[in-house]
């Protein structure tokens, strides 16, 4: 009896150990997947931008006709794509800001509120940009509005607002209670205590949620396929289309001109270029500011 | 603040009576099953079925899904269970930078190389003949762009899981990929599920990667090797020409709002299958 | 003896539990009165009914009187921050502001609206002088507040508490963070300041109340057992748990 037993224990352990074995290399496997493609994807992209990556190209709007003519360079888009990037940030940061400390002060009284903020917002990432871009353009067309930049910017800030307020609020929800405490102690206003002690604590939060929507804001071209228009020219009012690096790549690429073709390559590697600097950023500047920070 | 507050949460409301109101025109001359359920798709004759723009959403969707799931579980149980900490370390940024590439750059990365290989390997390796654009090369691209979306959620649920129950299955005797499997996995279900809902919506609402690669030829595909033609593909290739032919713009629209309430559907089913899984591990 | 602050039929409710029963006390002007009690009693929950701290969470419910000066300060009427400022919060371990020392200290006087250099330099110099700190950070005052030891850091919390020129001094176990040396300092200077402050103080540690009180309320499980001058209270306890208390029996 003892010798049949150990001899079944025996097998039973080499399968288990056969299977965490083989579990073992499938994960391995999966992250080395996951590293590989993040490669593939950078590679690729560099190594048919770059060369077609020169002074010129940036500098310079597209000349004589844009999916014909074969001078200038992408200047039109980059120039677009700040613009729109950084008016919709800076409006998605200016209602964001006070939301989420709103949250995290005036309505600690009510809970149940929170989470149903909270809640919506969640629902609202998950909003396609697509459906933003369908929805800003039915407002245009009902308005009469024309394409432009203003219109633009005001879809993107809507698509990263939850974005915005939830990677700020995230930071805040983890102040300790006892830093409010001390500040309420001491007399101060919610207004106070958010704009500045919360702010303060939580700037890395703040300049994480920032660099993330500005990523998303500058890459995405659904919302601004309707909305933005498309043009040659580099934008100097709020009232004119402007020509975006996303859409820029997406409709040079399709081109049999190969000069239009490179356009839409140096594009696609000016635009990675800008998404890597943005995370490199936002991990350096958090790091950078958490010397004033109370750790706990 | 609290108007702020107040119009965030008017919003979706706002966005589904806009599109509904657009929407309208055709579902007046049109009956919704109709709509969903027929394949024929010629605006100029007024005939507009959307059946196989929705198939080919689902075939691009599900397949992706299928790609992604074991990758990411796989590796989250790799990275919150068994890698070393200099591994977490490389492997977060990756999966940042990852989730921050924008959807055209995606789309040009499956146009350099995902085409390529299936026109040229995959397909002629099962005996199948296709130019690279279709389904199974937009999920591939698809996969790619979910998997950091659903790994960070999975990573947080893994987390998540309290150390202490970990520990008393290990000290009951059983070796460490025991209780992965027949503990954290266990534990991790419902939150699993959800992440993978998730990812499913956010796959479904993919606009430019999938319309570069998956051939938008509007007829309802059969095979993987076949064009398809998701439906925010639709809405963003023929929105220059809607203005110009009667009812398409309301047609579209009409695709934007199916598109926004099997994505808010899917959204909603599995934030609140979260928010009760929280619950109870309280 | 005058009473600073008067308690009346207080009731405490956390998430329906009752933690605070039918409080009722005195607190005598510019002493120190010590609340006395094993952990869990509701110690740190009563002096966060004192400057309504409470209100915070929503999770708790008040019922009852608090009285300083004559002033129910539970009334909804009132202004909520003009009350805390009457009021200095010493809590159990430091929470520095995000600031630097300087503006950790001039913070109370800044909200108040005193924004002029030479003030705030003059005063901030003065309250770090009180808090025993100013000879060590005089040459850093731009230095984060972080970066202080934990025991500088509790007397510059102390030293920004007094710089809102309170009347009453809340201490809710102020050493139980930090080393014999830092807790020695701050009982000495709980000692020099009742001459112009109350001070309420929240310990469990027996030894640091008979040094320090001058009147001693006793808590055990949500309620006021005993309430008394020191030498009285110390000398001849009344009741059967306040003698288990003091012989040790009881943690």
């Amino acid at each position: 009896m003892k010798r049949y037993l150990s001899k079944h224990y025996t097998l039973k352990r080499k399968i288990q150990v056969l299977e965490e074995l083989f579990f073992r290399s499938a994960m391995l496997t999966a992250s080395i997947l996951i590293t590989l493609a993040l490669c593939s994807i950078i590679w690729s992209i560099m190594q048919k931008g770059l060369p077609c990556l020169s002074w010129e190209m940036i500098s310079q709007a597209p000349k004589g006709g844009f999916y014909f003519g074969k001078e200038g360079g992408i200047l039109n888009a980059i120039a677009g794509s700040v613009y729109l990037a950084f008016g919709s940030t800076l409006l998605a940061f200016v209602i964001g800001l006070p939301v989420a400390l709103y949250l995290n002060t005036y309505l600690q009284r009510a809970p149940r509120l929170v989470t149903i903020i909270r809640f919506i917002l969640d629902l609202l990432w998950g909003i396609p940009s697509i459906v933003y871009g369908a929805f800003g353009f039915a407002l245009m067309v009902f308005f009469r509005l024309p394409s432009s930049l203003a219109a633009g910017i005001i879809i993107v800030a809507l698509l990263i607002l939850p974005i915005m307020i939830r990677a700020i609020d995230e930071g805040l929800k983890s102040s300790p209670a006892g830093l409010k405490e001390a500040a309420y102690s001491l007399g101060s206003t919610n207004a106070e205590l958010s704009f500045k002690i919360l702010t303060r604590q939580c700037m890395p939060a703040i300049i994480t949620a920032i660099l993330l929507s500005f990523g998303r804001a500058i890459g995405d071209a659904a919302s601004v396929l309707f909305t933005t228009g498309f043009t040659d020219n580099i934008p100097y009012s709020l009232g004119q289309p402007a020509a975006t690096l996303p859409l820029s790549i997406f409709f040079q690429l399709s081109s049999p001109i190969p000069q239009v073709k490179e356009r839409a390559y140096a594009a696609a590697a000016v635009l990675t270029i800008i998404i890597l600097i943005t995370s490199i950023l936002s991990r350096l500047l958090s790091k950078k500011h958490n010397k004033n920070i109370v750790k706990f | 603040m609290r108007f702020f507050s107040l119009f965030l949460l008017l919003l979706p409301i706002c966005i589904c009576l806009g599109l509904v109101w657009k929407s309208l025109p055709i579902l007046q001359e049109h009956s919704l099953s109709v709509l969903l359920f027929t394949a024929d798709w010629k605006p100029m004759s007024k005939t507009f079925g959307f059946a196989a723009f929705i198939v080919s959403s689902l075939w691009v969707t599900l397949l992706a899904l299928l790609f992604a799931a074991p990758v990411c579980i796989l590796s989250a149980i790799h990275l919150t269970q068994y890698a070393p900490r200099r591994v977490v370390k490389v492997m977060q940024p990756v999966v940042d930078i990852l989730a921050g590439i924008p959807s055209v750059v995606y789309g040009v990365w499956g146009l350099l190389n995902i085409v390529p290989w299936v026109s040229h390997t995959l397909a002629p390796a099962l005996g199948y003949e296709t130019s690279g654009y279709n389904i199974l090369s937009a999920s591939i691209v698809l996969a790619v762009m979910i998997i950091p979306f659903i790994l960070n959620i999975l990573i947080e649920i893994f987390r998540n899981i309290p150390l202490e129950l970990q520990e008393s299955s290990l000290a009951l005797g059983a070796n460490r990929w025991y209780t992965i499997k027949y503990v954290l996995m266990r534990k991790a279900f419902p939150g699993i599920i959800s992440a993978l809902g998730l990812g499913l919506s956010r796959a479904f609402g993919e606009t430019m990667a999938v319309m570069m690669v998956a051939g938008n030829v509007s007829r309802m595909p059969t095979g993987a090797f076949q064009a398809g033609y998701p439906l925010p593909a639709l809405i963003a290739n023929n929105y220059g020409e809607m203005m110009s032919i009667p009812l398409y713009d309301s047609a579209l629209m009409l695709a934007a709002l199916i598109l926004f309430i099997i994505v808010l559907a899917f959204n909603l089913i599995s934030r609140l299958l979260i928010l009760h899984y929280e619950k109870i591990s309280k | 003896m005058e009473s600073k602050i008067i308690i009346e039929d207080l009731d405490l409710y956390i998430n329906g539990d009752q933690i605070l029963k039918n409080i009722n006390l005195h607190i005598p002007k510019n002493k120190i009165t010590v609340i006395l009690g094993p952990s869990g009693c509701g110690k740190t929950s009563l002096m966060k009914c004192m400057n309504r701290l409470t209100d915070i969470y929503p999770e708790m419910r008040i019922r009852g009187k608090i009285l300083i000066d004559n002033e129910n300060i539970l009334d909804t009427h009132q202004d909520v921050t003009l009350l805390r400022k009457k009021m200095g919060l010493l809590s159990q371990r430091p929470y520095p502001l995000p600031m630097s020392i300087f503006n950790n200290v001039a913070f109370g006087m800044k909200i108040n609206g005193k924004k002029k250099k030479a003030y705030l330099q003059h005063r901030v110099e003065h309250y770090l002088k009180q808090a025993n700190l100013w000879d060590e950070v005089k040459h850093r005052l731009k230095d984060p507040g972080t970066s202080l030891s934990i025991g500088q850091q509790q007397r510059m919390c102390l030293a920004r508490g007094l710089a809102v020129d309170p009347d009453i001094i809340l201490a809710d176990e102020p050493s139980s963070a930090l080393d014999p040396i830092s807790s020695l300092e701050i009982e000495k200077k709980f000692v020099e300041l009742k001459e112009n402050y109350t001070i309420v103080l929240v310990t469990h540690i027996l030894r640091q109340a008979m040094r320090l009180a001058d009147y001693v309320v006793f808590m055990y499980l949500g309620e006021v057992i005993e309430q008394g001058p020191a030498k009285e209270f110390f000398a001849s306890p009344k009741t059967e748990i306040t003698k288990a208390y003091l012989s040790g029996s009881i943690n």
